[in-house]
C-alpha cells in the first residue's frame, strides 16, 4: 500500500568544529535537537562536523536540507541569521561561513549529479570566539535555544509538512 | 628574471597552504611551503582523561577524523602496554581500510584529477571513440557510449549555465594539458561514476563505526559495539554481509577503473615521472595488526635513506622503538617559541611565535619532522617502496600490473625510479588503494571466523597506573605516517602531541635548514606559464595535502580561490 511511498527527505545538518569554541555552534545545536527530540521522527539529523564528501550520500535528492553553522554576519555575537535557496551560495562563496568551501563543493557537487536538494535554507549564529575551546562563548550558548526553536520551525514549516514544495 | 610566484591557499577543499616558488627560466629554483595557521590543537587535551583523547582527537581534522580517533587509542594502549582484542583489531582495520580507500578514490578524482584533466576539452570529444578507448583499456561496465554521451551532455548543461561551479578553479586550456578530448570525457564520466563510488567505502565506515564522519565504535581497549550475530542493534550478520557487498563493488571500481586511469594519465604525461621528486628519505609504520598486541601486520613498515632500498630498515611492532627513538620536531623555521633544538614529540612544545614571513627565519605554523635528524617523505609511496624492499608480493603485484598498464599504453620503459615522482605519488596510492580492498576482503574474513569459532571479545578494560606513562601509536593514514605521542601521569594528559603526515610532507626548512619534502619536491619544475602554475599544483598536490590538522583551524579572512600573486 504505502509501502513504496517516498517519504519526505529531511536533513538538519550542523556544521562547524568542536574544538573551536563558537565554530562548533551548529553541531552544538543538532546534539541539543537530537537529546531533546524536538524533530519530526523522519528528520534525518547530521552532525557533519568539517567533512565534505563523506555527506554527499546522505545530501542526495533532499525536500529540504537546513543547515545549521557559525555564520560571519557582522551583526553582534549570538545574533541569528536565517537565508535560503541562492542566497546561500553567494553566502558560502563569499567568506561569511569558515565551512565555505566544504558546503559549497558539496552543493555544487549534487548540483552537477542533478541530485541538489530542492529546498536548502541556512539558520546561522554569529560567533564571537573562534579559538582553541571545548566551550561555546556564553553569548552564543545563550543563542542556542533559539538557534534550535528557529531549525525546528524551518522543519515544521506548513509547505513542508503537507508533503513537500 | 627570476620572478617570485606565491600561491595561496593550494588546496581545492582543505586550505590553509600557501607556496612561493622562485621562478627562473620556466622552471622553480627554490620553494617554500607555508602552513598559515597556528596549530595548537593539542593543548585542549591536556589535563583531560587519556580514554576521552580520540573522540577529541577526530575532530582535529573534517577530512581524516577516523585516522586520529585510531591514533590516539593506538597511543594509550601502548602507554598501558594494553592488548586488544582480535576481534577489535579486525573491525578498526576494517574501518580503517575503508576510510582509506574512499580518501584514495575521492583524491584522485575530486581532488587533483582535473590538475590534469581538461572539463572544457571534454566537451569537444565523441562519445563512440571515447567508448571505444575506455573499452580497449578495461573490462568495466560502464564504459559503454551512452554513458559517455550523457556525461558530455550532463557537463554542457553544466557549464552553458555560466555556473561552472566546483569546476570554477581550474587551468582550463592550459599549455600544459595534454590529454585527447576522448580521454579527457572518459575521466569526467569516472570522476561522476567515483561520486556513487566513495559512498560504498563511506557505508563501511558508517556500519562499523556507528556514525560517520565521526565514528562512535572505538574505545581504548578495543570497540565499543558488542558482537552478536542475532541482534540489529549491534553488529549483527546483516550488517557484516553489507560489508561485504560493498566490498566487492569497490574492488570491481578500483580495479577496473581507478588503476587503470592513474595508468592512462600517467602514459599521456610521462614526462611527469620524472618531475618532482624531491626528498627520497621515505618513512612508513607497519599497519593492520594481526594479533592482540601489533607484532604481525598486513602490511610493512621501515625507513628508507636516500632512495636506498636495500638499506631500508625495518618498523616492525607497535612501540617500535626505532621509530620512537628517531623523531624529532625543528621549529627553527616555523612560528613557534624555540631555541631547544629539535624535540622529541614526548617533549614537544607548542607556543606560538609569529614574525611575519620570513624566508630565511620563521615562515610557516607547520613544525619540520625529521627521521635520524633528515626530513622524510611519507605517504602511499613510501609504503609502497617498503613493499618493494620488503618483497611483500602482494603489493608489488599490483605495482607490477599498473607499470605494465603504462608500458602498454605509452609504449615505453617505466623504471622503478619513476616512482620518486609526481605520478609516482599517484600511481603508488593506486596500488595502495587495490591492496587496501583485498585487505578490506582479508579482515573482513579474519573477523567472521573469528567470530564463528566462538569468540566475541570486543574489549579489554584499560587500567591507569599511578605515576607517569607515555606512549605512541601510529597508523598509516592515506596520507602517510601519523603518530600520536601521549604522557599521562596519574591517568591524566600531561603532554599529547600529533605529528601529522602532512607535518612531514609540508615541513619548512628543519634545523640544518634542508628543505621539506613539498619544497624540495618543486626544485626544478617546468612552468609553461608562470602566471598560471599548474605544475606547481601537480606536484604538491600529489602528495594529498591535507592541513586542517597539520595546523590550526579557521581563518575567516581567507580567500576563496586558488590566486597566484606575481611578485
Amino acid at each position: 500500500m504505502d509501502s513504496g511511498a517516498p517519504a519526505r527527505r529531511v536533513v538538519v545538518l550542523g556544521v562547524g568544529n568542536l574544538i573551536m569554541g563558537d565554530e562548533g555552534v551548529g553541531v552544538r545545536c543538532v546534539q541539543r535537537l537530537e537529546a531533546e527530540g524536538a524533530l519530526p521522527p523522519d528528520t534525518v539529523i547530521l552532525d557533519g562536523g568539517t567533512s565534505t564528501h563523506e555527506l554527499l550520500g546522505d545530501l542526495e535528492d533532499l525536500d529540504l536540507l537546513v543547515i545549521v553553522d557559525a555564520v560571519a554576519t557582522g551583526g553582534a555575537p549570538g545574533s541569528l541569521v536565517r537565508l535560503e535557496g541562492d542566497a546561500i551560495p553567494s553566502i558560502l562563496s563569499n567568506t561569511l561561513s569558515p565551512h565555505q568551501h566544504g558546503i559549497h563543493d558539496l552543493l555544487g557537487t549534487l548540483q552537477l549529479l542533478g541530485r541538489a536538494p530542492k529546498r536548502v535554507v541556512l539558520v546561522g549564529v554569529t560567533p564571537l570566539r573562534m579559538t582553541l575551546s571545548l566551550e561555546l562563548s556564553p553569548e552564543v550558548a545563550a543563542a542556542l535555544p533559539e538557534l534550535a526553536a528557529r531549525v525546528c520551525a524551518e522543519v515544521k514549516r506548513p509547505e513542508m509538512t503537507l508533503g513537500g514544495v | 628574471m627570476a620572478k617570485r610566484i606565491v600561491i595561496d591557499p593550494i588546496t581545492r577543499i582543505e586550505g590553509h597552504l600557501r607556496i612561493d616558488c622562485e621562478v627562473d627560466g620556466g622552471k622553480v629554483t627554490e620553494a617554500w611551503a607555508s602552513g598559515t595557521m597556528f596549530r595548537g590543537v593539542e593543548q585542549i587535551l591536556l589535563g583531560r582523561d587519556p580514554r576521552d583523547a580520540w573522540a577529541i582527537t577526530q575532530r582535529f581534522c573534517g577530512v581524516c577524523t577516523t585516522v586520529h580517533a585510531i591514533a590516539s587509542v593506538r597511543a594509550v594502549e601502548n602507554a598501558l602496554q594494553l592488548g586488544v582484542p582480535k576481534n577489535a583489531q579486525y573491525i578498526r582495520n576494517l574501518m580503517i581500510a575503508a576510510h582509506a580507500i574512499h580518501d584514495e578514490i575521492v583524491h584522485f578524482y575530486q581532488l587533483s584529477a582535473l590538475d590534469w584533466v581538461d572539463i572544457t576539452s571534454a566537451l569537444n570529444a565523441d562519445p563512440k571513440a571515447t567508448a571505444a578507448l575506455a573499452q580497449s583499456l578495461s573490462d568495466w561496465p560502464l564504459n559503454g557510449a551512452m554513458v559517455h554521451a550523457a556525461t558530455k551532455e550532463r557537463l554542457a548543461a553544466f557549464v552553458q549555465n555560466g555556473q561552472l561551479g566546483i569546476f570554477a578553479n581550474g587551468y582550463w586550456g592550459h599549455p600544459a594539458m595534454k590529454l585527447p578530448p576522448e580521454v579527457n570525457l572518459l575521466a569526467v564520466t569516472h570522476y561522476l561514476q567515483a561520486l556513487d563510488v566513495q559512498r560504498k567505502a563511506n557505508k563501511i565506515v558508517s556500519i562499523l563505526g556507528s556514525k560517520t564522519p565521526h565514528i562512535q565504535n572505538v574505545a581504548v581497549g578495543g570497540v565499543s559495539n558488542a558482537i552478536a550475530l542475532e541482534s540489529q542493534s549491534v553488529l549483527s550478520l546483516e550488517r557484516l554481509l553489507a560489508v561485504k557487498e560493498a566490498i566487492d563493488e569497490l574492488k570491481q571500481f578500483v580495479m577496473q577503473v581507478y588503476t587503470v586511469d592513474v595508468a592512462a594519465v600517467a602514459a599521456f604525461y610521462p614526462e611527469w615521472t620524472t618531475i618532482g621528486k624531491g626528498v627520497t628519505n621515505y618513512l612508513a609504520a607497519p599497519d593492520f595488526p594481526l594479533d592482540e598486541r601489533g607484532t604481525k601486520f598486513m602490511t610493512n613498515g621501515g625507513y628508507i635513506a636516500d632512495g636506498n632500498l636495500e638499506g631500508m630498515k625495518p618498523i616492525s611492532t607497535f612501540g617500535d622503538p626505532y621509530l620512537r627513538e628517531n623523531v624529532a620536531e625543528s621549529v627553527k623555521h616555523a612560528w613557534y617559541q624555540g631555541g631547544k633544538g629539535p624535540l622529541h614529540p614526548y617533549k614537544g612544545e607548542t607556543v606560538a611565535e609569529y614574525t611575519d614571513f620570513q624566508e630565511n627565519g620563521k615562515y610557516s605554523f607547520v613544525k619540520s619532522p625529521t627521521f635520524e635528524g633528515k626530513p622524510a617523505q611519507v605517504g602511499p609511496l613510501a609504503r609502497v617502496l617498503v613493499a618493494v624492499a620488503t618483497k611483500d608480493d602482494a603489493i608489488v603485484s599490483h605495482l607490477t600490473r599498473v607499470i605494465g598498464m603504462v608500458e602498454s599504453i605509452a609504449k615505453i620503459k617505466v623504471p622503478l625510479t619513476a616512482l620518486h615522482s609526481t605520478l609516482g605519488r599517484h600511481a603508488a596510492r593506486a596500488v595502495m588503494c587495490a591492496r587496501n580492498v583485498e585487505i578490506l576482503d582479508a579482515q573482513w574474513k579474519l573477523l567472521m571466523d573469528n567470530i564463528a569459532a566462538g569468540d566475541v571479545s570486543t574489549f579489554e578494560k584499560p587500567v591507569f597506573p599511578p605515576g607517569e606513562v607515555s606512549g605512541y601509536g601510529f597508523h598509516e593514514a592515506p596520507r602517510g605516517l601519523l603518530s600520536h605521542w601521549i604522557v599521562i601521569e596519574n591517568g591524566i594528559i600531561k603532554n599529547y602531541q600529533a605529528v601529522v603526515p602532512t607535518t612531514w610532507n609540508a615541513a619548512p626548512r628543519n634545523e640544518a635548514n634542508q628543505p621539506g619534502p613539498y619544497e624540495a619536491s618543486l626544485v626544478g619544475t617546468p612552468l609553461a606559464d608562470p602566471e598560471r602554475p599548474l605544475e606547481v599544483l601537480r606536484t604538491i598536490h600529489s602528495f594529498d595535502p591535507c592541513l586542517a590538522c597539520a595546523v590550526h583551524l579557521v581563518d575567516p579572512s581567507r580567500r576563496d580561490i586558488v590566486s597566484v600573486r606575481a611578485l
